[in-house]
């Protein structure tokens, strides 16, 4: 996905110039705001398609300046960026209004993962597609079918869960605590590669005798679905 | 506060005064009941020697009629003494006596009485004594009497003993109250000049114990034991903080070389690329260590994150799906038994959160010793009375009896375990999260093996919990996924 327009909110201007930078090696339009007021005005203005916000802001809290938004039918995705990483921070982050939650120190490839799906998510508002398709892959999110080249393939239940996600953000990146996170509604962070493994014996199940690999591994990121003849 | 002022202060000289004076009153009244009965006994001893003398001055009258009285009293008169006689006629003259005035009143009356009379020879003094009035059959009236100077002698003699040892008794009892408010003041003193060495930093100070068992020792010992406890704490409290120095210092160190190595490697775009991504990794095994000593920080801090009830069973099947395919990946034979529900009061990520802890150690320690056996990873969760056991059993080497307190502490790694990956913080982690919920971790032996158990305490209602979304059960022989 390319092209997004994203605002970073952010008092400490060293790590604002690291995203800004990075998100405009990546292609995307950023913009940077230094204090909660001045990003409040701009998230306002701008027609932006995320915003990723500091919990801890001068004048404005990140907190605040998302529910002042909310309260202005502003809708805008809006990722919470936190030093604070425990439980109930997210909880309060998300209840405030915020659409994902980040805590700090974050992998670059990794907020740029959620914010793509933000992102993504914004412009699908309300619209759900029923059957996903990738290439000659075929996910039935009513019938729980899923079938390749027509042919139908059999899925636990949490193998069915974990590739509606993957294909319902085909050709994004998704990492493994997104898949942690959205699949199993966890956010621990477990030692042993338990995510990789139920990816192989997925992989194992779609992609196994078939010229063209679809669930691939973004080394150093997560995974992504997508055909693979592009 | 002067040093007497403190002294009169203390709680021993304030006794001291108290049972003085309940002691002087006591003595008050032992002494005037035995000056009252003294009294008693030598009044009535006065009263029969009297009566004694008229009864043989009678029989002398009865022989040898007035005139041998009259001898008889002469002889009597002249013995040293205290006994007065007086014979009248009965007008009133005197025939013989030792006595030369007395109150009229007195010869009115025939029974004992206390009467003031003047000596013959005598002009001034006036003497006290008990007497009694016989009238012979001639109508001769004879006094015989006794002087009680000497009983009012006792009498006094008995009301200066009184005085003389109520002063002693309340000058004794405030000097004795001093010395012993002295002595438990000097022992109290030494005892805050220990406390305040201790709180000065001191912390292998203890109390003075005399070792006369009394309460202030009792005192003195509990307030060490305290203090031995305080200290062991503390010590603990350091180790920790000295591990936390060295396990964050070690993958620090390797994050400085690689950053190092990367310098001196920019070159080859190739290893600079793999110096990038080692920099990388131990940055992030560097915040999982930092995030896990912040929660167990909070949650030893009891801290408790927001509380909900929700059913262990739930967390129990999905940590267990979670982990059944890792676990088949590397050859161990997993299973599960869940009971059906299980409601606890807490927060659910952070039982997942030690649960996967403890699979990721069976994982990775419960290789079996023995060559070729196959191993082992089972997950219970059940209820025993009020409590909730969720157990992971493998069946490795296990951890021997003497180390089991000691695996839960913060980077305590056995030796056995140095060589593979890891923080040494996921039990510990385990272990807070446990106690957290008001429960325990406990590890014991699955011969062989290790059985890690987290006790909960049964909450009492399962409110608001929609009904677990069945995932495939995870049986207890592994499925092939192919």
């Amino acid at each position: 996905m390319s092209d997004m327009r994203l605002l970073v909110i952010e008092d400490d201007s060293e790590g604002a110039a690291y995203l800004v930078k990075a998100f405009r090696e990546q292609g995307h339009v950023a913009d940077h705001s230094a204090d909660g007021l001045d990003g409040y005005a701009r998230a306002c203005e701008g027609d932006y398609d995320v915003l990723i916000v500091d919990r801890m802001l001068p004048k404005l809290d990140g907190l605040s300046l998302i529910s002042s938004l909310r309260a202005q039918k502003i809708e805008t995705p809006a990722l919470i960026l936190s030093a604070l990483g425990q439980v109930d921070d997210r909880v309060k982050g998300l209840r405030a209004g915020g659409d994902d939650y980040l805590p700090k120190p974050y992998a670059f490839s990794e907020l740029l993962a959620r914010v793509e799906v933000l992102a993504r998510r914004k412009g699908l508002a309300g619209a759900q597609d029923t059957v996903y398709r990738v290439a000659d892959l075929e996910l039935d999110r009513l019938s729980h079918k899923l079938t390749r080249s027509g042919k139908e393939i059999a899925l636990q239940p949490r193998e069915f869960r974990l590739l509606e996600y993957l294909m319902s953000h085909a050709g994004q990146v998704v990492t493994r605590t997104m898949l942690l996170e959205n699949v199993w509604d966890y956010h621990f962070d477990p030692q042993t590669n338990v995510i990789d493994v139920h990816i192989s014996r997925l992989r194992g199940k779609i992609d196994k005798g078939h010229a063209t690999q679809l669930l691939h591994t973004i080394r150093g990121a997560g995974y992504m679905i997508r055909d693979g003849a592009r | 506060m002067t040093a007497l002022g403190k002294l009169f202060r203390t709680t021993a000289f304030k006794l001291a005064v108290i049972y003085s004076v309940v002691f002087a009153m006591a003595a008050s009244i032992v002494v005037f009941n035995v000056g009252r009965n003294v009294r008693v006994v030598l009044e009535d001893q006065t009263a029969e020697t009297i009566d004694a003398d008229i009864r043989g001055l009678a029989d002398q009258y009865a022989q040898g009629g007035v005139q041998q009285v009259v001898q008889s009293i002469e002889r009597r008169i002249k013995q040293p003494g205290g006994d007065i006689y007086l014979l009248t006629t009965f007008a009133g003259d005197p025939i013989v006596g030792n006595v030369a005035a007395l109150p009229t009143a007195t010869f009115q009356q025939q029974k004992l009485i206390e009467t003031t009379y003047q000596r013959t020879g005598e002009t001034q003094a006036r003497h006290h004594a008990l007497a009694r009035v016989f009238v012979l059959p001639g109508n001769y009236r004879l006094l015989v009497g006794h002087d009680v100077e000497e009983l009012e002698h006792l009498r006094a003699i008995l009301r200066h003993a009184l005085g003389a040892s109520l002063g002693w008794l309340v000058l004794i009892g405030a000097v004795g109250g001093l010395l012993v408010a002295r002595r438990v003041l000097l022992r109290v003193d030494a005892i805050s000049a220990s406390a305040a060495a201790i709180m000065g930093g001191d912390l292998s100070g203890r109390l003075p114990v005399v070792g006369s068992g009394d309460e202030l020792d009792r005192l003195a010992e509990n307030l060490n034991a305290m203090l031995a406890r305080i200290e062991t704490l503390l010590k603990g409290m350091k180790e920790v903080s000295d591990n936390i120095a060295h396990d964050l210092r070690t993958p620090l160190t390797r994050l400085r070389n690689h950053a190092d190595a990367a310098l001196r490697e920019t070159n080859d775009p190739a290893t600079l690329q793999v110096s990038l991504e080692k920099i990388i990794d131990e940055a992030d095994e560097l915040i999982r260590i930092f995030d896990a000593l912040l929660m167990i920080a909070r949650a030893e801090s009891g801290s408790a994150p927001k509380l909900e009830t929700f059913d262990a069973a739930v967390v129990a099947s999905d940590v267990a799906e979670l982990y059944e395919a890792a676990a088949e990946e590397r050859g161990v034979e997993f299973s599960s038994e869940i009971s059906n529900s299980l409601p606890v009061r807490g927060n659910r990520e952070l039982i997942a959160q030690a649960l996967a802890n403890l699979l990721d150690n069976g994982l990775k320690y419960g290789v079996p010793a023995a060559e070729g056996a196959t191993a082992t990873l089972r997950l219970s969760a059940c209820k025993e009375g009020g409590v909730v056991r969720l157990s992971v059993e493998d069946r490795g080497s296990g951890v021997p009896a003497a180390d089991r307190d000691r695996v839960l502490e913060r980077f305590v790694r056995l030796e056995a375990s140095r060589t593979l990956p890891g923080s040494g913080l996921g039990l510990s982690l385990a272990a807070a999260i446990a106690r957290l919920h008001g429960g325990a971790l406990k590890l014991e032996d699955n011969g062989p093996g290790l059985r890690a158990v987290i006790e909960l305490p049964l909450a009492p209602a399962l409110l608001q919990i929609a009904p677990p979304e069945r995932v495939e059960p995870v049986g207890a022989a592994p499925s092939k996924s192919n």
